[in-house]
């Protein structure tokens, strides 16, 4: 009986090692109330909805084009509060890719954000030069080179950031009148190469994105398509109908930093 | 101690084990869930009965070689990853018409070169821009192919495997095909743990086949080793002293290629291939390709990035007669006010000769690397 005794005063006091032990970071805090986010991008071209195959539009070179294809890599999420701090989203899901032909990839949802008033976001166009030349096993999902529709250069290690490919007459008919632009680079490993990655902050223009644990508000950011054409470089399909990994590209890129801004907040979904 | 105190030790024993292990398990965080290593860690069996216990294949390192650069411990070697490797690298399923397996272009005793094939010749009989290199030593480079652009041992394989004139498979499909087929779940859950086939798995099998591609078994490398096996003739050691002098500080010793790319010289064909500028896109780049190791090199002919060379003897008249300059030819090319390199005729055999020192029976004809 007093051996019984024994063991279950043992017992009691390992189950209290425990209780200690796994409490021992953080034994009297609260844990901090977190909700979610949902950032929706909305696709677009000047002030018309991305119709892929069948809208047509034009750039500011004058050229009519429509557009069969767009896919960007969204990463390395930044949210910025009232008070001027920044949220860091972990880093490892933190990496979304945008299809225009799947709705479903064009909403995503930021889990695990602590409570708060947000004035802004930042995010990276692409795929950071460590993740690219992450190990194999941690580039699953959107950065799986056998998953990711083909945004990926198996013959110059890394990803394509932004592709954008479509019709126009301004294209050479050599290309039957296609244009491509495949535009990534992360500024290389051990060598210096093109780097295309680009941060994007879009302030919400005064509005707040109230982020509890009882609601799921929505930010909606635009993505146009025009400004990839008509910023800082004015993009001329008939004079460079097939853009990829070359020098000219980082105009691409100058452009594409500037094709994101602020739609609109809905408190919750 | 009596019978009871013994058996009341061992209760105690036994309980507070459990309760350790309980401690353990609760108080392990939870991984974030996103990045799935593809080397489950319980042994586990699936409904073939295929037991999960891999085997572990000490990396063969030279006694003459530095540390390999590739991550070892990433991609542990085993007997059944090795095996599955094996077996992917000699299927042809892996092309779109079943008919071009990677040993197709890399034969054994062409070094894994694509023996008497100036260009690499793929399916349908198509033609690539480049001479098929050789496999040999791969854990020791950091970058792949002639313009180095491939940066991963574990994702080169995606470029042949997708290239339109060489296997021309979307690589989702091969994937698709490798997990449908009778033969490759049971050998990826033996290897792996799971039969599920992925991107991770898939690449890293096949990594570990040919990192253990390694020739080091040359009789020069007994004769630097000092081993039984390692002796050289007189005109041999004389090439080996030349070779030091004249070839050795690009194609550096003992793995006989430094990894840097160069300009030697040959005059621009009609592929106009600006071979690493195309990955760096810096001017500087122009014309210039890797420095491929000599291992071998007496099989892995024809020579240089576009195989225009089929012999040795072609290769030493280039450098002594055949040199072009140009803004990116390799300094080391115009020393001295002139181009090329200085050797006289009896100097360009003693070189041969040495050159054919580094052929590596053992590795050419080794029953671990061949076809089953």
């Amino acid at each position: 009986m007093k051996n019984y005794f024994f063991v279950a005063v043992f017992s009691v006091l390992i189950s209290g090692l425990i209780i200690v032990a796994c409490n021992s970071v953080n034994p009297s805090v609260e844990p901090e109330p977190v909700g979610s986010l949902s950032l929706a991008f909305d696709n677009v071209v000047g002030s018309q909805n991305l119709a892929l195959n069948t809208g047509t539009y034009q750039n500011a070179a004058g050229e009519s084009f429509s557009v069969s294809k767009f896919n960007y890599f969204v990463s390395n999420i930044r949210l910025k509060k009232e008070d001027g701090t920044e949220y860091t989203l972990p880093q490892s899901s933190s990496y979304f890719m945008v299809d225009a032909e799947k709705p479903d990839s064009q909403t995503m949802t930021l889990a695990s954000i602590p409570a708060g008033n947000y004035t802004g976001i930042t995010f990276l166009v692409g795929v950071d030069s460590a993740r690219s030349m992450a190990d194999i096993s941690l580039r699953t999902g959107v950065l799986d080179p056998a998953l990711n529709d083909g945004m990926y250069w198996d013959w110059n290690s890394g990803y394509i950031f932004v592709k954008l490919e479509g019709k126009s007459a301004s294209a050479p008919a050599t290309q039957n009148n296609t244009f491509f632009y495949h535009i990534g680079g992360f500024g290389g490993g051990g060598t210096k190469k093109i780097n295309n990655l680009r941060t994007v902050t879009v302030p919400f223009n005064g509005n707040l994105v109230k982020v509890d644990p009882s609601v799921k508000p929505q930010l909606r950011l635009k993505t146009d398509i025009l400004k990839l054409f008509n910023g800082p470089t004015t993009l001329s399909i008939a004079q460079n109908p097939s853009v990829m990994f070359d020098t000219f590209s980082t105009n691409i890129a100058d452009n594409y930093a500037s094709m994101f801004s602020y739609e609109q907040i809905q408190a919750n979904l | 101690m009596t019978r009871q105190t013994i058996y009341t030790i061992k209760y105690i024993g036994l309980v507070v084990s459990l309760l350790l292990f309980a401690l353990a398990v609760s108080c392990q965080t939870k991984n974030g869930g996103n990045e799935p290593t593809p080397n489950p860690d319980t042994t586990s069996t699936n409904p073939g009965g295929v037991v999960f216990n891999p085997t572990a294949v000490p990396f063969p390192q030279p006694a003459n070689f530095p540390i390999p650069v590739y991550n070892l411990s990433q991609n542990p070697l085993t007997t059944q990853g090795v095996a599955l490797g094996k077996a992917l690298f000699y299927d042809p399923q892996l092309s779109r018409d079943s008919t071009i397996s990677c040993g197709f272009c890399h034969q054994q005793f062409a070094g894994f070169a694509h023996s008497d094939h100036a260009l690499s010749h793929g399916i349908d009989s198509k033609f690539g821009p480049r001479n098929v290199p050789s496999i040999q030593n791969m854990a020791w480079s950091r970058e792949f192919f002639w313009d180095g652009g491939v940066t991963d041992l574990n994702t080169l394989s995606i470029a042949p495997l997708t290239n339109p004139v060489e296997m021309d498979m979307k690589f989702a499909d091969v994937l698709a095909r490798v997990q449908q087929s009778p033969k490759y779940p049971g050998m990826f859950t033996a290897a792996f743990g799971s039969d599920t086939v992925t991107t991770a798995r898939f690449l890293k099998a096949i990594a570990q086949f040919v990192v253990t591609m390694v020739s080091a078994d040359s009789r020069y490398d007994k004769y630097v080793r000092n081993e039984s096996g390692g002796t050289l003739t007189s005109d041999e050691l004389a090439g080996l002293t030349l070779f030091k002098q004249k070839c050795a500080t690009c194609h550096a010793m003992d793995l006989f290629t430094d990894y840097s790319y160069r300009n030697n010289g040959l005059p621009v064909g009609s592929i106009n291939d600006q071979g690493r500028f195309i990955i760096t896109q810096n001017e500087v780049d122009r014309l210039k390709f890797k420095v491929p190791s000599l291992r071998n090199v007496e099989r892995t002919f024809p020579y240089m990035h576009d195989g225009r060379f089929s012999t040795l003897e072609q290769i030493l008249d280039h450098y002594t007669s055949g040199v072009k300059d140009s803004p990116t030819l390799d300094p080391l090319l115009k020393a001295d006010g002139r181009l090329g390199i200085a050797m006289t005729d009896t100097e360009k055999k003693q070189i041969i000769s040495f050159l054919k020192t580094l052929t590596d029976n053992t590795f050419l004809t080794n029953r671990k690397l061949s076809a089953n």
